[in-house]
């Protein structure tokens, strides 16, 4: 529950995320720039950091840290299920109507 | 924001007529605006999706040089800090301190326009080299180059791109009104219709957002009509609402920045 009396409501912490988003940012394109890694692990460091960056926006930023706990888990759960659903859907059905060897070649 | 909390203990369980208690915990206008980012985060989803089945299964260009990159981390810089006094702004408005809740709203607004400029600025430049779409007006000359041969023969770089970023640039543009309104109600409507005039005057025919900027005109409509219907003094609640839309539109182009731009660089 979002009540200023019930949690540590400090400026200072908004200040640190926002510092902790511009660092993870740098990295990013640091890695993008340098091009570190061949593409595939390039994407799945991108995006760890990309979801690291988005839980702190979520959690702080948007205060669902301080919400209640049915809610949080509401919202996660749902919002992650439907993502899941989304991708394991949409990328089967997409590589249909790809002609083989990467897909069916149904048109 | 003790005021608006609604306590379980305050609602009397299993009186007749009385209201349920809250499952959330939370007043209704937040919960309402979570459901709504949870189904807009989708919409977003669906559009990395495309994005990403497209550059999967293509042989898709990296033409984004520094000079793009460049502008895409100042923009990224921007939004964050955006957040920031997004957050200062409901500091402000929860201790009642008007003036201030009006100052850091007005700062989070010229976060998201600047935003809006330098992305605009670059789809300009991007459209310029000839990187298009069909529906884009036709410049007075035809580019040529690397840009231009990429629309020519990977159509879906273009239609993926400028898809993915004109929803997300449509929903900064969107934000920024939602906190004019918020922040000045009716007495930001004129901007907003000045914007629109001047804009669509000084924006020359050959660019997208000459035809673009009409969606002030749409917003400019909505507003008054809510401002209309409901002329209320907007208190901390509206402003923590409109803060968790601002924080979402952020949140999207942490996905956006790294999967189009930092994952399409040509820096050598």
């Amino acid at each position: 529950m979002h009540d200023a009396a019930t949690h540590d409501d400090s400026k200072g912490q908004y200040f640190w995320v926002w510092g902790a988003l511009l660092v993870l940012t740098a990295i990013e394109v640091v890695l993008g720039y340098k091009q570190v890694f061949e593409p595939v692990r390039m994407l799945e460091v991108l995006l760890i950091l990309s979801i690291i960056k988005s839980a702190l926006i979520i959690a702080y930023f948007m205060h669902l840290k301080f919400e209640r706990a049915m809610m949080r888990w509401m919202l996660v759960i749902s919002v992650t299920a439907c993502f899941i659903i989304m991708y394991s859907f949409f990328f089967r059905d997409a590589a249909r109507i790809l002609p083989p060897p990467n897909g069916l070649g149904v048109q | 924001m003790a005021d608006a909390t609604l306590q379980h203990d305050a609602v009397g369980h299993g009186t007749p007529g009385a209201y349920e208690a809250p499952l959330f915990g939370a007043y209704s206008k937040k919960v309402g605006m979570w459901l709504f980012l949870a189904s807009d985060s989708l919409t977003f989803g669906a559009l990395l999706v495309a994005f990403s089945y497209n550059r999967i299964y293509t042989a898709w260009p990296t033409p984004f040089h520094v000079a793009s990159i460049t502008n895409a981390t100042i923009m990224t810089g921007c939004l964050l800090s955006s957040s920031l006094t997004m957050v200062m702004a409901v500091f402000a408005a929860q201790r009642g301190d008007r003036s201030w809740t009006r100052n850091w709203l007005l700062a989070t607004m010229a976060f998201g326009t600047a935003f809006i400029v330098l992305h605009g600025m670059e789809w300009s430049k991007l459209i310029g080299e000839g990187l298009t779409l069909p529906i884009f007006p036709k410049p007075a000359h035809a580019a040529a180059g690397e840009l231009a041969d990429i629309s020519k023969n990977t159509p879906q770089f273009p239609a993926t791109f400028f898809g993915l970023t004109a929803m997300h640039m449509l929903h900064v543009t969107i934000g920024v009104i939602y906190l004019g309104v918020v922040a000045f109600r009716k007495w930001f409507l004129p901007v907003l219709g000045v914007l629109w005039v001047v804009g669509f005057a000084l924006i020359p025919s050959d660019n997208v957002f000459h035809y673009g900027i009409h969606v002030l005109l749409i917003a400019l409509i909505v507003a008054t009509v809510i401002l209309v219907l409901k002329p209320k003094d907007y208190d901390a609640e509206d402003v923590e609402v409109s803060g968790l839309y601002w924080h979402f539109v952020d949140l999207v182009w942490m996905f956006i920045f790294p999967l189009v731009y930092l994952m399409s660089t040509k820096i050598m």
